[in-house]
């Protein structure tokens, strides 16, 4: 099945009520690529993202992971089965880490791999520090979440869910809540899993980041996808007057934070 | 007041400070089990269950435990519940301040952040493994000093018993007053010995709370 894109998103839409939140993405991400979705709050594309790993489910459309549907209508007991198999492929980085407080930072690591995936704690504890030094946390691994600054934090939840072993990671504006000095750190941890070709979504509202990582630009608006392509296009020669918009806003914004 | 009086009762009193004590024991950790389950069906995925325990808190905490320990009591034998004095105690305020720790640990498990228990989806965890492992360790923690406010009022909740002869610390002062007609030193020192277990009960749920406190 090599034809078979590596995730595939076809029609979605979701609606609160009447309130349509997205309406009929379809998109495709190769693996090894790593794609931004941009746009203003409110875009969905938090939404999208959400919806890949079935945490904020789809009205109707199809998750597609290496052929296999992600948000499979199945009976209760079965669905729970089958999406705890595919989450355990998919990682999750949150905008505010979501560590979780009563465990060490090793704890937090090898908690998932011990539970799902049967590992010793010698093997475990040995996969911690891997993942760990990974990410530059190693001198913490003793620490509990609340001894961490916010970057350190946000590396910790990232090597929580690369301890998985995931094929795919979704960043959901994982620098947003972050001093603006700790940004960086969290983005050079990004960075290197792009150097190692792990296939990245990732919703930011940081152009900079998205121009000089990412191979792909989506910029998104009222629920649809407006513009997509390489960052190159969509930062210096937009089509669309809606991205233009948004970028112009955008980077007045920055601007002025940069003062 | 007389001191020589209450020299010479307060063995007696030491006694059923013991059954007060008994009974303490008996109804909280009756009333933890009720609590638990209470929250359990409080937190349902399904609706009726939902409602079950709605109807458990609103009815055992919108009327009096006394009616609850008399209907149990003195009610129960016409439906065919022989219960003696002490097990009515038992159940009647168990079951009663389990609808309050119902809604003491629903309200520790819904504070914890729902980002806890998606992390933990994320990861894989099932429903179930994320709450074991994730959001109870978090809510046993908040919900210790507020249980500790539950466990105080039932401790002092014993007393009603009395009412259906049950020889804890107030029944054993209401006996000596019949006798002494000293309704001041006696009722003082029933009081005296409450204060004691509650303040020791006190002391240990602080300690509770402080040695499972996160840095």
């Amino acid at each position: 099945m090599t034809d078979t894109p590596f995730v595939q998103i076809r029609h979605a839409q979701k609606a609160y009520g009447e309130l349509e939140v997205l309406k009929d993405i379809s998109l495709t991400v190769e693996r090894g690529e790593i794609v931004a979705i941009i746009g203003p709050s409110g875009s969905g594309k938090s939404t999208l993202l959400r919806a890949i790993n079935d945490l904020d489910p789809l009205t109707s459309g199809e998750v597609i992971l290496e052929g296999v549907q992600v948000n499979k209508q199945l009976p209760h007991r079965q669905y729970e089965k089958h999406i705890n198999e595919m989450r355990q492929q998919i990682g999750m980085v949150f905008q505010h880490f979501n560590l979780f407080p009563h465990l060490t930072v090793r704890e937090n690591v090898t908690m998932a791999p011990k539970l799902l995936k049967g590992l010793s704690s010698a093997d475990a504890d040995k996969l911690a520090e891997e993942q760990l030094a990974h990410v530059g946390m190693s001198e913490r691994i003793d620490y509990y979440p609340s001894q961490l600054s916010g970057g350190q934090k946000q590396r910790v939840a990232i090597a929580r869910a690369l301890a998985m072993k995931p094929k795919l990671m979704l960043f959901d504006e994982a620098t947003s809540a972050l001093d603006p000095e700790l940004v960086e750190e969290v983005n050079l941890v990004m960075k290197k899993l792009a150097e190692e070709h792990m296939t990245m979504i990732i919703v930011t509202h940081e152009m900079d980041f998205a121009a000089s990582v990412c191979d792909r630009v989506i910029f998104m608006d009222g629920g649809v996808v407006v513009e997509e392509g390489p960052p190159s296009v969509v930062f210096q020669n937009p089509t669309q007057e809606r991205t233009q918009n948004f970028l112009r806003k955008h980077l007045a914004q920055y601007a002025e934070g940069a003062k | 007041m007389d001191i020589d009086l209450i020299l010479r009762v307060y063995p007696y009193f030491l006694e059923a400070a013991v059954v007060t004590v008994e009974l303490s024991v008996l109804t909280i950790l009756l009333g933890l089990i009720c609590g638990a389950l209470g929250a359990a069906a409080r937190l349902s995925r399904f609706s009726f269950v939902r409602f079950l325990g709605a109807a458990y808190v609103s009815v055992f905490r919108g009327t009096p435990a006394l009616i609850q320990l008399f209907i149990l009591y003195f009610g129960g034998p016409q439906i065919g519940i022989q219960l003696d004095a002490f097990e009515a105690g038992v159940i009647g305020l168990g079951v009663n301040i389990g609808a309050y720790m119902t809604e003491t640990m629903r309200g520790a498990i819904i504070s914890v952040d729902h980002g806890q228990a998606e992390a933990a989806r994320t990861l894989g965890l099932s429903r179930v493994q994320a709450f074991q492992k994730v959001v109870l360790p978090q809510a046993m923690r908040l919900m210790i000093r507020p249980l500790g406010v539950n466990i105080n009022a039932q401790i002092k909740g014993t007393a009603l018993v009395a009412a259906i002869s049950v020889v804890e610390l107030t029944y054993t002062a209401q006996r000596y007053i019949g006798s002494t007609y000293k309704p001041f030193e006696m009722f003082l020192l029933a009081g005296v010995l409450y204060l004691i277990i509650i303040t020791i009960t006190g002391k240990f749920i602080s300690y509770l709370d402080r040695r499972v406190r996160l840095p």
